[in-house]
Parts: C-alpha cells; structure tokens; sequence
C-alpha cells in the first residue's frame, strides 16, 4: 500500500475475456431499465462482481461501431444478467431485444471488486442502475460470512435498481431517492453517513458525483473504498484509450488510467475526481503535452 | 483465432520483410497489441502495428476523448504512451516473445525526434519495420503538420530513412487532408521511403447540441471508420496509378474481407484493421479468413496476384 492510501489498485481479473454470439433467454422491463439474461456460459462461468461486458449493437450491417459496455448484475446457471437503461441509440437497441434474439457480447471485462478485509462488515451503495452491479458481490460477500448492509439511491423511485436483490442478500438496505417518491428524501449519502462508522470497507457504483460523495465519506472515517466508475468507452478492451481518468497508482504517481483495464474498480482513495476532464501538471506524461509546474 | 487454411497464398511483405498475412492491426487502435491476445492470434497476422511511440511519455489529452459519428467515430487521444524506454522495455519484448512482427509507429515534434526514435529501434528483436507518423504537428513550422507539407514530410522520411535499421522498411504514414496526396506520396519516396501508409484519419468536429460546444476535449479529432472507407480507397488507387511499384498499406474503414479486397485490387499489397477492432476484437482473423476465401472465389492464386487488379 501507497503511504497515505486505504487501498491498494484492483488485482486483475482471474480469466481472460471472450467472445460469443449468445442467446437472450429474458426480457423484463424493470422500472425504468430492462434486465436482460443472456445464455453467456463462458463468460458467467469467468465472471466476478463488479465485471462488466461490452455489447456489439444495432446488427451485422449497424454504422453504430462502438461497443456499449454494462456492468454484470448476476450469473448463474450460464446465465449472465445486465441490466440497461436506454440512453442513446445503442442501449435503446440493446433494450428493445426480445428472448431468442442473438447479441455479440465479449466478456468478462475489468477488474473486480477486491475482497474486504477479514470479518469486515461491507457496505454497498448503488446509484441508479449502477445498484445492479452490487447484486452479484453481496451473493459473495454473504456466502463467505461477511455482514452487508447496502444502500441504493436514484433521483425518483422509478430509476431505483436491484432494490429486491439487495433485500434478498443484505442484513440491512436502505433506500433513498432526491423527490423522496421511495425510501427517505435526500442523496445516499445520507444513509451512507449513519452505517459508515460500523463498516470495514465501502463498495460503490453509480454516477461520478455519488462515487465521489461516498469515497470521501469512507476516506474520511478511514474506510476503504472501492468504486465501479463509468466512463465512456469505444472498446471495453483496452485498445481505444477514450475511457481514461485520473488515478493515483500504488507508486504514487498519477496516471490517466483506462477504466476498461485499469478499472473499472479503482480505490475510491486514489481516483481523484475533481481532476476528471482535464489534464494537471503532475500526471504522468502532461508535461509532454505542454502542461507544466505552474 | 485460427487462420484458416486455403488454397490461396495470402503472404506478403512489408517492404523486403515477407510476412504470413496481408492483415495488420492499424497504428493507434490496437494498443501494443496485448489487449488483442484472447482474441488474435498475434503471430498470424502479418504485424502489430503499434500505437504511435515518441520519445518521451505522454499522457494524451484529457476526456472527453471520442464522439461516435455515422458509421465511425472521431477521437482525440493525443498519443498517450509510454514513450520509447517503456517500449524497449516493457511492450516489445513482450511482442517478441511471442513470434508477433512489430510494426512500429514513430511520431514527433521535430525531424531530429524521428531520427532519435528509428535509431533507437535499430536492431531490436521482432521490430519487422517502421512506420512515420507525420500527422503531427511541426514545432518548427507553428505546427502546421508535417504530412501536409511534401518538404517536411520528405525532411522527416530522409532522417528516419538515414538513422533507421536498413534491414527495417520504413513507411510513411499520409495524410488524406492534403490538396494533392500524389505529390506527397512522390516526394516521401523520393526521400527514401520503402512503402506508403494511407490513409491516417481524416480531420473532423462534433459539436454536441446539449452544450452547443465541441463535443471532445481536443475540439477537432481523427474521423475514421467505415465512413472514411471511399476516401482511403481512392487516395490508394490514385498513389498506386502513380508509382505503381511503391507498396501500399491500405487502410481507413475496413471491416469485412471484402472491403480488404477493395483496398488490394486498388493497389494495396497489405492493409491494416483499425476502428473495427473496436467493433469486433476478432475482426483481424475472420478479415483475413474472408479474404482468402474472396480471393479464392474469383480464381486468385495468390494475394499477390490481385494487388493492384483493378487498374489492369
């Protein structure tokens, strides 16, 4: 560990990625989003929490070329489980196929969620959709004894996620949205505060500003933090270099790091989110792009 | 993958370096090539050609960094890279270990950057060839880019061709946003240049409609895709009218074997495979598979046969 950090960077994942033409076997809008269960055996039988696949969209003729990649709620039984919120073009085609379609998936991609400290109490907190990549890691972190308690947050009731799961798996959920149509009125921060002091290690995803708001939560009582960020990506592999942010690796030094590969799992200590989007002087390599010491 | 065996002789070379495969990865979007192993089988296709390398690291530019755009995207990276100590040591080497030719990207400010960076690779295991990256802007000319200008651009060729490995080809990498790409193309080969490297992207904006500004961080960026597919077809057929015994690299917008096929039977001995990696991360292996077979349906024996067939 990196003098001064909680976390250590996400270790890789076990297995290597895949390609498959797989089957849709479930469609079911949810709220606001579809879950989609896909016949990927290869891929469920690779996959840990906190992976995500990355979906070829809108047919073999599509001038759609880019890859929409989406985080894996659950496997099981070679099935995985996605679930999509229809935002451009893309995810909207993803959202409109039916069961006995064929999808181009490649999978699992990204790092996982490292494991908690031993005996740690983990808490989970999701933000919109991202609440459904933290299905699969409280399965994990109950099956190997840990307590969870989980929070899920979205700005109006219909854009919660995975509320269900959450409550089948974890000892406590706590929910709250920002008009107070479901669970208490306010940011998941709110929640985060109360159950934070008894917690060994934090697990987040969802929009940049919450994965801030609850990495500087934990960093500040002196928890851990692992954050699932989601940036926009072409590939989902590794090769576009578009996905990238500001991480502080375990030499210290700062790099724009691709969350495809690097991530999407980074500490929540050593993502440093006010410098998204732009370049500062003591990144690695800024000074080549004429980005000087002031 | 598995390259498929048939009938047809699908080797080529880069220069006076005889490779398997007609199919690269193109410079630029495929990394060095590592991210690519689960899906290609790196020393079947006929190079990596890697991400452009100069001399120092490089961060890139900051995010957003990529804009889809109808049948292909526009991207600002900025050449984010190791610089050449990370590559000597950590990415070649790696290329070499496993029987993958490297291809490699040369890019800088400066003429003298280039000459660094191709004696330094001078001798290096795997590194079949250089590729010049002259879409860079030249701090010697208020950055206006070299590939853009056929004095510089010979400048740099002429320096890279002098300090290089003359066991390594080098290819110059053109530029597709000039009046007249012949008179580049003549001048780069005069300079010294072994083969033709076209097209790199083509410049492009994206304004988004939300915050009514550009949409990526370094304002402008390199369209590619399918979309640029007939411009990079025609600047081949026209280079290859012209000299039509300087080898080409085809590429812009390949993404079937047929679309591989056009850039051959317009002059290309060898193409690269570049956005549509994204879309596919096996495209190298199933474009090479239906190249062979497409060249195999119209009676080709070789792929060397069918270079430049479209003229004949």
């Amino acid at each position: 560990m990196t003098a001064g950090y909680l976390t250590t960077p996400a270790p890789v994942a076990d297995s290597p990625p895949v390609q498959r033409t797989v089957e849709v076997v479930g469609a079911r809008p949810v709220d606001a989003y579809v879950e989609l269960r896909l016949a990927a055996r290869e891929i469920a039988e690779r996959a840990q929490p906190g992976q995500f696949v990355a979906f070829a969209v809108g047919g073999e003729t599509s001038g759609l070329l880019l890859r929409r990649s989406i985080a894996i709620s659950t496997v099981g039984d070679g099935v995985v489980t996605v679930v999509v919120s229809a935002a451009g073009p893309g995810s909207t085609w993803l959202t409109q196929r039916r069961p006995g379609d064929v999808v181009d998936v490649v999978g699992p991609l990204g790092r996982p969620f490292p494991a908690p400290p031993a005996g740690a109490r983990a808490l989970l907190v999701g933000g919109g959709y991202g609440a459904a990549a933290l299905v699969g890691l409280a399965g994990q972190l109950k099956a190997a004894g840990h307590e969870v308690a989980a929070v899920a947050g979205a700005a109006s009731a219909d854009r919660l996620c995975s509320v269900q799961e959450l409550t089948e798996l974890a000892d406590t959920v706590a929910v709250t949205t920002d008009d107070g149509s479901s669970g208490r009125r306010g940011l998941v921060t709110l929640a985060v505060d109360e159950l934070l002091p008894d917690c060994g290690v934090v697990y987040a995803c969802g929009p940049m500003r919450m994965l801030q708001a609850v990495a500087d939560a934990a960093t500040a009582l002196g928890v851990p933090s692992y954050v699932a960020v989601e940036e926009s990506m072409a590939c989902g592999i590794g090769v576009c270099m578009t996905c990238v942010l500001p991480v502080v690796g375990s030499d210290g030094l700062t790099r724009l790091s691709r969350s495809c590969t690097e991530g999407p799992v980074f500490g929540g200590d050593r993502v440093r989110f006010d410098d998204v989007g732009t370049l500062t002087w003591d990144v690695v390599g800024a000074d080549a792009m004429g980005v000087t010491r002031p | 993958m598995t390259l498929v065996e048939t009938a047809v002789d699908m080797s080529t070379a880069l220069g006076s370096v005889p490779v398997p495969s007609p199919v690269l990865t193109a410079s630029g979007c495929s990394a060095f090539g590592r991210e690519l192993e689960p899906f290609t089988d790196l020393a079947a296709i006929g190079a990596v050609v890697t991400k452009s390398v100069q001399l120092r690291p490089r961060s890139g530019r900051p995010t957003p960094r990529m804009a889809e755009t109808p049948s292909g995207m526009l991207n600002s990276i900025g050449l984010q890279g190791p610089g050449i100590d990370g590559l000597l040591d950590g990415e070649l080497p790696w290329l070499a270990e496993r029987g993958a030719r490297a291809f490699v990207s040369i890019a800088g400010v400066r003429v003298e950057d280039f000459a660094e960076l191709a004696a330094r690779l001078r001798g290096v295991p795997g590194v079949a060839g250089l590729e010049v990256n002259i879409s860079c802007p030249n701090v010697e000319s208020r950055g206006e880019v070299f590939a853009c200008d056929p004095v510089a651009a010979s400048d740099v060729v002429a320096a890279v061709r002098a300090a290089a490995d003359p066991a390594q080809p080098i290819y110059a990498k053109l530029s597709p946003d000039v009046t007249d790409i012949v008179s580049v193309a003549r001048a780069v080969v005069d300079a010294g240049a072994d083969g033709l490297s076209m097209i790199n992207t083509l410049l492009g904006l994206v304004i988004d409609p939300d915050t009514m500004k550009p949409m990526l961080g370094g304002i402008t960026g390199g369209l590619s895709g399918p979309a640029i597919r007939p411009v990079a077809l025609r600047c081949v057929w026209q280079v290859h009218q012209a000299l039509p015994h300087v080898p080409i690299l085809g590429m812009g917008g390949i993404r079937t074997g047929l679309d591989a096929l056009q850039f051959v039977l317009a002059g290309a001995s060898a193409v690269s495979v570049g956005t549509a990696v994204f879309n596919d991360p096996s495209a190298l292996g199933r474009i090479h598979a239906e190249l062979a077979a497409a060249l195999e349906t119209r009676g080709f024996a070789s792929l060397r046969e069918a270079v430049g067939y479209a003229h004949r």
